[in-house]
């Protein structure tokens, strides 16, 4: 009987050690990623191998133009819901004029970059993972490779350079479009008019508000990039493998995403 | 021997590799001459297709050396196997097309990374590759709009825009109906007479290894049993070989304490 149990007990701290192990070998791995990428940005071009600035453009097309129209609604339809809980909330003390204040300062510390790095990781990340996975699946990595073109300074830096520009812009997009839906649902549930909504706006945000949302959308786009890239690159198993792969690299990043914001927001604000 | 007087273009030495705690090659001992055209031949799980992905530099191996061109890839640095490079050329069994690209881009793919061409020279030499596998008019297309036969030859194209010494073939044949593999068993033998490359195919289509070799290695469980020329291999006596040859399943002897063992897993 106590055998079975100091068995289990063994059985235990091996899953806990080989977790640890895999952990320790997981962030390792994202960090040389990191690390490779932006070595090629910066050196590439010194070793007649630079990151193609076409390449990067082509990506912010996609990561964030193509975006704009999605990011939009949601960032609106944040604003307004924020508006209409923080009235609802506000009337028990019956300040509901201060609501300009609070979605000014949720939207641009908190809401915006949050919905768009999320966004971001189930748009960008899930496809960065399922491109990756199928060019690994089909040897086109190793076709790559063997032709002298680095996959991590072909497919990775470009996307990891437009994921640091776009991301950024699209988060302060999202800043805008989130404070325009609390302008307008302000303005027709307490009659707030637009100007006074955009002046009181202008004069409770600090420079320090946005640029604290627009640091943590750079950590998102780094998170997103990466998570997305190592899960493709790490693909086994044909189509299934694929599959899997792009579910994980969206669950981990909007993981990673949620809880880097939380560290970084205790942090930003002390 | 005439090959001994050639140079040699690839030579391995006692290369022992392995896959996780498994053995894959045990001791591998192989020269290819250049302007040769030797084919790598084995059942499935012989370890063929793992030899080529180390003679392509695509692993680190445990021991032993692979001399490509005079220079052992085991130890250039980043930036002399990038120069190698340049001078190695692979077809891979699927093609491996980059399929966001068109084939021209495709086939441009190399010179547009290890060139400084302008554009229309650059369209000019994928053209002219493109019209060598007999592709011509086909550039603007997406690879999945080709078949099978047609994404082998663009790769071939890709892989000699770069006019490379050396020219690894990944099982050519493999999944094409018997016109369209002879056709790119022809396409070997050109490019080798008309550029005087190297070529290594590893295939197990033995029609197409009698045409097109000039020596042929045989490999089995990781070993070499034979790197000889086709007649020696046709009138070879090791069992295995002509298992091979003549399509005989093997019929090891099994031994039945292992056989009971592996079964009851204990």
């Amino acid at each position: 009987m106590s055998e079975s149990i100091i068995h289990r007990f063994l059985n235990y701290i091996e899953i806990v050690g080989s977790l640890t192990v895999k952990l320790a070998e997981g962030a390792g791995y994202y960090f040389a990623l990191l690390i490779e990428s932006l070595a090629w940005i910066i050196v590439g071009p010194f070793y007649k191998q630079p990151v193609r600035i076409p390449s990067i453009f082509s990506q912010m097309m996609t990561i964030g133009i193509a975006a704009c129209p999605i990011v939009f609604i949601l960032s609106f339809s944040i604003g307004v819901m924020l508006a209409i809980q923080m009235i609802y909330n506000l009337k028990t003390f019956g300040a509901e004029s201060q609501v300009v204040v609070g979605v000014a300062l949720s939207i641009t510390r908190e809401f915006a970059p949050l919905i768009t790095g999320i966004l971001i990781a189930g748009r960008t990340g899930s496809a960065l993972a399922a491109k990756l996975g199928t060019m690994q699946v089909n040897q086109e990595i190793d076709a790559l490779r063997v032709m002298g073109i680095n996959p991590v300074r072909y497919l990775v830096s470009p996307a990891l350079l437009a994921m640091l520009i776009m991301v950024p812009i699209l988060t302060f997009f999202s800043d805008i479009a989130g404070l325009l839906g609390g302008a307008l649902y302000t303005g027709v549930e307490i009659g707030l008019s637009f100007s006074a909504y955009v002046d009181r706006t202008i004069a409770a945000l600090m420079v320090g508000d946005i640029m604290q949302g627009l640091f943590k959308s750079l950590v998102f786009a780094l998170i997103i990039t990466l998570v997305g890239a190592s899960n493709g690159f790490s693909v086994t198993g044909g189509a299934e493998g694929v599959g899997k792969a792009t579910t994980r690299s969206v669950v981990l990043s909007i993981s990673f995403i949620v809880i880097a914001d939380m560290i970084f927001t205790y942090f930003l604000n002390r | 021997m005439q090959e001994n007087k050639k140079n040699v273009a690839i030579e391995v030495n006692d290369l022992v590799t392995h896959y996780g705690p498994r053995k894959i090659l045990d001791g591998i001992n192989l020269t290819v001459s250049e302007g040769e055209i030797m084919i790598i031949m084995g059942g499935s799980g012989s370890g063929k297709s793992t030899l080529l992905r180390y003679l392509l530099g695509l692993g680190i191996p445990t021991s032993g050396s692979i001399k490509l061109l005079g220079k052992d890839i085991t130890k250039l640095n980043a930036n002399e196997m990038f120069e190698l490079r340049k001078n190695m050329g692979v077809a891979f069994q699927g093609g491996a097309l980059l399929s966001s690209m068109t084939i021209g881009e495709n086939v441009k793919l190399p010179l547009r990374e290890h060139t400084e061409l302008n554009e229309k020279t650059m369209d000019i030499m994928a053209r002219m590759k493109l019209e060598v596998v007999n592709l011509g008019g086909f550039e603007e297309l997406m690879p999945s709009e080709l078949s099978g036969g047609m994404i082998k030859r663009a790769a071939v194209a890709r892989a000699i825009v770069m006019d490379p010494k050396l020219m690894f073939f990944d099982e050519p044949s493999a999944g094409l109906d018997p016109v369209v593999s002879a056709e790119l068993d022809d396409l070997i033998l050109r490019l080798r007479d008309a550029m005087n490359m190297t070529i290594v195919v590893v295939t197990h289509e033995l029609d197409s290894a009698f045409k097109i070799a000039d020596r042929i290695t045989v490999l089995d469980r990781g070993h070499i049993l034979m790197s000889d020329t086709v007649e020696e291999i046709k009138n070879s006596d090791n069992e295995r070989i002509q298992s091979l040859l003549n399509r005989r399943p093997s019929n090891d002897m099994i031994n039945a304490d292992e056989y009971l063992s592996r079964l009851t897993g204990m």
